[in-house]
C-alpha cells in the first residue's frame, strides 16, 4: 500500500504547473479520531497532498533520473480546515529548478476559497546519497496512470506527454 | 549597484524567509549554522533566493566549497591543512577565515560562515 494523499491530476503542465485533487472523506480512517464528533482534515496531510503534487510535477521535470524528496516545508499557512465533502484543490508551480534541487510555489483551495498554501523545497539526490530507492520503476508507472498523467499532461509547447517506456 | 546596506537588507529578507527566523536574530556577525540554525539543506534553498533577489548565478560549492572540506589532499586528522587554507582562502575571498585558521578542524568551520560574508559574498558578485 502506498500513501496517497492526492486522487488525480486535472491538469499537469511539464516544468511548469499542475492540479490536483484531493477527495476529503469519512471514509478515511484518520478522521475518525481526528476528532470524534469533529472531523477535521489535518494540515499536515494537506502539506502531504501539496507535496506530493508539486513533486511529481518536479520528477518528471528532470524526468525522473533523480530522486526527489521533500526536504524543507519553507513555509506554510492555512486559512481553515478541510472537512469530509470537501474537494482539496492542490495547484503546484515550479519557481525555481536546478539541478540539486526545486522550489515550489502551492496552494490549496475548496470551491473558490484558499484554504491553505506552502513553499515547498525538494533536494534531487542521486542514488548513494543516503536515500534508498524511492520507487521501483513499473510501480511509479502505475501510480502516474492512476492519477491521469499521461491523459491529461501536456509538454510547454501544449503537446500531449508521451508515456515512457520503463 | 545597490549599496551594501541595501545588499544587506535584502541578504537579510532571504534568511528571514529560508531559516524562519526574527529579522531582529540576523546581525552582521551572527554565524549562520550556530546563530540562525541553518541546515545543509538550508544553503541550497538560499542559494535559490540569493540568485532570484539579485539576479546572480550561484555555482555549486562557490559559496560552500564542500569539495575543499571533504578532500583528502586539503584534510589530514580531521583539520584542513595548509594547502587546504590556502585553497579556502582562494575561492572565499569573501569570507573573514581569521578565527577558522586558529583551530582549522572540518568541524569548526559550519560556525565560520557569517552574515556579513554572505553580504560581501553578493558584493563581489555583483561587481564581477
Amino acid at each position: 500500500m502506498r500513501w496517497f494523499w492526492i486522487d488525480r491530476f486535472d491538469e499537469f503542465v511539464r516544468g511548469k504547473h499542475a492540479t490536483a485533487v484531493k477527495n476529503v472523506s469519512l471514509a478515511e480512517e484518520h478522521l475518525h479520531d481526528h476528532f470524534p464528533g469533529t472531523a477535521l482534515m489535518p494540515n499536515s496531510l494537506v502539506v502531504e497532498g501539496m507535496a506530493q503534487t508539486a513533486g511529481l510535477l518536479v520528477a518528471d521535470a528532470i524526468e525522473f533520473n533523480r530522486r526527489v524528496v521533500l526536504a524543507k516545508v519553507a513555509g506554510a499557512e492555512f486559512y481553515f480546515d478541510a472537512v469530509p465533502g470537501d474537494t482539496l484543490r492542490f495547484h503546484a508551480e515550479i519557481c525555481d529548478l536546478k539541478p540539486a534541487g526545486a522550489l515550489t510555489h502551492v496552494t490549496s483551495h475548496v470551491g473558490d476559497r484558499l484554504q491553505g498554501e506552502a513553499e515547498l523545497f525538494f533536494a534531487h539526490l542521486e542514488p548513494g546519497e543516503g536515500v534508498p530507492k524511492l520507487f521501483e520503476p513499473d510501480e511509479l508507472l502505475k501510480w502516474l496512470d492512476q492519477m491521469h498523467i499521461y491523459d491529461i499532461g501536456r509538454d510547454a509547447a501544449g503537446q500531449p506527454l508521451a508515456r515512457p517506456d520503463w | 549597484m545597490p549599496t551594501r546596506d541595501e545588499i544587506y537588507a535584502k541578504v537579510q529578507t532571504a534568511l528571514v524567509d529560508a531559516l524562519g527566523v526574527e529579522e531582529d536574530e540576523i546581525s552582521p556577525a551572527a554565524t549562520m549554522v550556530g546563530d540562525l540554525g541553518a541546515e545543509s539543506i538550508d544553503f541550497l534553498d538560499i542559494v535559490f533566493r540569493l540568485e532570484k533577489t539579485f539576479g546572480i548565478k550561484i555555482p555549486r560549492g562557490e559559496l560552500f566549497p564542500e569539495d575543499v572540506l571533504s578532500s583528502s589532499e586539503f584534510v589530514t586528522n580531521g583539520k584542513v591543512n595548509a594547502a587546504g587554507l590556502t585553497a579556502l582562502k582562494e575561492r572565499m575571498p569573501f569570507a573573514d577565515l581569521t578565527k577558522f585558521e586558529s583551530n582549522p578542524s572540518v568541524q569548526n568551520f559550519a560556525n565560520t560562515l557569517t552574515v556579513e560574508d554572505m553580504v560581501r559574498y553578493v558584493q563581489l558578485k555583483l561587481a564581477a
